[in-house]
């Protein structure tokens, strides 16, 4: 903390002036004014241009590697040979499919458990708050140890009972089910703060009592007025979910499956330049569903937060 | 339901809704048991077979278990000791840079009357802030690996320049902890009201003394918060560092995947185990400082 303390002292000059000035024409200190307003400009202009270089210069220069082939020129071949490369197709559909059903999974399990709490158990709430935030403690890859040693004890310990079966079942190669749990895990603390923020801006006593004194059925109340009032935490919940499981590496490629971040590594060695493409098409496609997000969303400010907490784990 | 139920939150219940909550009580409480029930399973049991492998040691022969500190011992000494004060040193280097940077970019964009500019700069962050992992990795080797775009530019590789080492990697983590750090701090920022500065230079404080009596004491959650953030976010962090390094710098992540990946001994899987549970000791640690500071700040910010 020491070494951040000087930083907003540094920025008073700047942050005086700017706040000041156009309010108060009558302050006492004008003569010292002009020789302070320059600066602040200056500091700010330099601040924002070094971060768009810091921020700018490795997405340009990773566009121009792959397009430029040293000795060779400009050739697209990394992008346009992408369909056709050797397992993109499958990673890439089990990476959507695993983010299918563990958005599907995380909201059928903290939608009912919220507006429940909201609704008539308010003593469970802090139970259902620790149990959702308590994943941010434990890292991914803290959690695949975790896993792998509860995998093991399958063929160790229960080969004789049916629930050998399911632990079979939990790692198939086509679809392993144990990757959906262990992404629930990890995007519970995300859909639990964008569906809280939601559920607090709507008063769900006051709805669910005029539309049931209207004559709605509890499953119409549910469908045709708590969530369409929740469309916009739902679809931040779901952005969060789908970031996550697309770049999820670790857990994956530690329990030996290859979906879509797993899949870029194993090609990096022989296709570099195809590899850099994918990652860049991979930003590309986050900040456009987060565009969409923010304009469909009627409180862009839950979006626009939201994505920050959500990098504590995505980066894994 | 009933019409006379008051309309307030049911935590401010008095006598008359009591009587709802005894009616409507099981019925929720049902709804909100597969929550429960499948953290319980899906989260409790790993964390359980951690606590209980990073403690216990079976002998192979007999199959008999008993109690043991060796692991946690053995994690805590040599190699793996290196590897943990490596990735605190990291954590610690990054979150104090990414947050002290992350702040100066915040207050720039934040006192800025562009709205354009602002509306731009925190989009940007969050998309930047989850630009991590294995892309940006790659993005990164494609700018200033060998033979990066300008590495070849630049010639940096004369100027001593090394991608995959411990400077390279903090130059990486920076990417997307500067992002965060204006995410997390430019609401308390704003939270600094213009009135209060106002009100300082009309009692004829100096800049330095507004910052050192009003603004500093109203951040101060904030931006501790914030660098704790940053630092459990590094710390956790493994498939960057994973994709660009590999093994040549001494992580606890590397180490534990090493330990669970490569030809699995079993005093080695479990001392993988001891590791998983230092790292959570650590991240607990963190988050127990973050989310009360985080709590706290939030009474500045509306």
């Amino acid at each position: 903390m020491a070494a951040m303390t000087p930083t907003p002292a540094s920025t008073a000059p700047h942050a005086g002036t700017g706040a000041t000035a156009p309010a108060g024409p009558a302050a006492p200190g004008t003569a010292a004014r002009p020789r302070r307003r320059p600066r602040p400009r200056v500091w700010r202009g330099a601040v924002l241009l070094l971060a768009g270089a810091y921020f700018l210069v490795p997405l340009i220069a990773s566009f121009v590697f792959t397009v430029h082939v040293p000795g060779q020129g400009i050739s697209f071949e990394a992008y346009t040979q992408l369909l056709s490369a050797d397992g993109f197709t499958e990673s890439m559909l089990l990476s959507l499919g695993l983010a299918a059903a563990t958005i599907a999974t995380s909201l059928l399990l903290a939608v009912p458990a919220l507006v429940a709490v909201r609704l008539g158990s308010p003593r469970l709430r802090p139970v259902v708050e620790v149990m959702c935030m308590l994943p941010l403690v434990v890292p991914p890859i803290a959690l695949v140890t975790g896993i792998t040693t509860v995998l093991r004890w399958g063929p160790e310990h229960l080969s004789r009972t049916p629930l050998y079966q399911t632990f079979l079942a939990v790692q198939n190669e086509q679809f392993p089910v144990v990757l959906v749990l262990a992404y629930t895990v990890l995007a519970l603390p995300f859909v639990y703060r964008s569906l809280d923020a939601g559920l607090r801006a709507i008063d769900v006593p006051t709805l669910v009592e005029a539309a049931r004194s209207c004559g709605a059925s509890w499953p119409y109340v549910v469908l045709r007025v708590l969530l369409p009032n929740l469309r916009a935490s739902l679809a931040g919940a779901a952005f969060l979910t789908l970031a996550l499981v697309l770049g999820e590496f670790t857990i994956a490629s530690l329990l030996g499956f290859r979906p879509f971040a797993v899949w870029i590594v194993t090609i990096s060695g022989a296709h570099a330049r195809m590899s850099v493409a994918v990652s860049i098409l991979s930003l590309l496609i986050t900040w456009l569903l987060l565009l969409v997000l923010s304009r469909a969303g009627t409180n862009p400010a839950t979006v626009s937060s939201a994505p920050s907490t959500s990098t504590s784990r995505k980066e894994s | 339901m009933s019409p006379s139920t008051p309309t307030s939150h049911p935590e401010g219940t008095a006598g008359g809704s009591t009587s709802r909550r005894r009616r409507r009580g099981p019925r929720t409480w049902l709804a909100a048991l597969p929550l429960l029930a499948f953290t319980g399973l899906c989260f409790g049991i790993p964390l359980g077979a951690i606590a209980f492998g990073a403690v216990t040691q079976t002998d192979p022969a007999t199959g008999a278990t008993r109690l043991t500190g060796e692991h946690l011992a053995r994690s805590l000494q040599g190699p793996y000791l290196g590897s943990l004060i490596g990735s605190v040193q990291l954590s610690a280097l990054t979150a104090t840079v990414g947050g002290v940077l992350g702040v100066l970019i915040a207050q720039a964009v934040v006192t800025s009357r562009s709205r354009a500019l602002r509306s731009a700069a925190l989009t940007a962050s969050g998309v930047l802030a989850n630009f991590g992992g294995v892309p940006l990795a790659f993005a990164f080797i494609a700018t200033v690996g060998i033979s990066g775009v300008v590495t070849q530019l630049a010639h940096l590789t004369g100027l001593g320049w090394n991608l995959y080492s411990f400077t390279g990697l903090t130059v990486v983590y920076l990417y997307f902890l500067i992002p965060l750090m204006v995410l997390v701090i430019a609401p308390a920022l704003d939270g600094l009201r213009p009135q209060w500065r106002e009100a300082a230079h009309n009692n004829g404080a100096t800049g330095w003394q507004f910052w050192r009596h009003v603004g500093l004491p109203v951040l101060a959650p904030s931006l501790l918060g914030g660098f704790v953030l940053l630092f459990g976010t590094a710390f956790a962090a493994h498939a960057t560092a994973a994709a660009l390094v590999g093994g040549s710098v001494p992580l606890v992540t590397l180490k534990i995947a090493d330990a669970l990946s490569g030809n699995v001994l079993t005093g080695q899987e479990n001392v993988a185990l001891a590791l998983g549970l230092d790292m959570i000791l650590i991240a607990g640690l963190v988050m127990a400082v973050y989310l009360p500071l985080q709590r706290r700040s939030a009474r500045w910010l509306r």
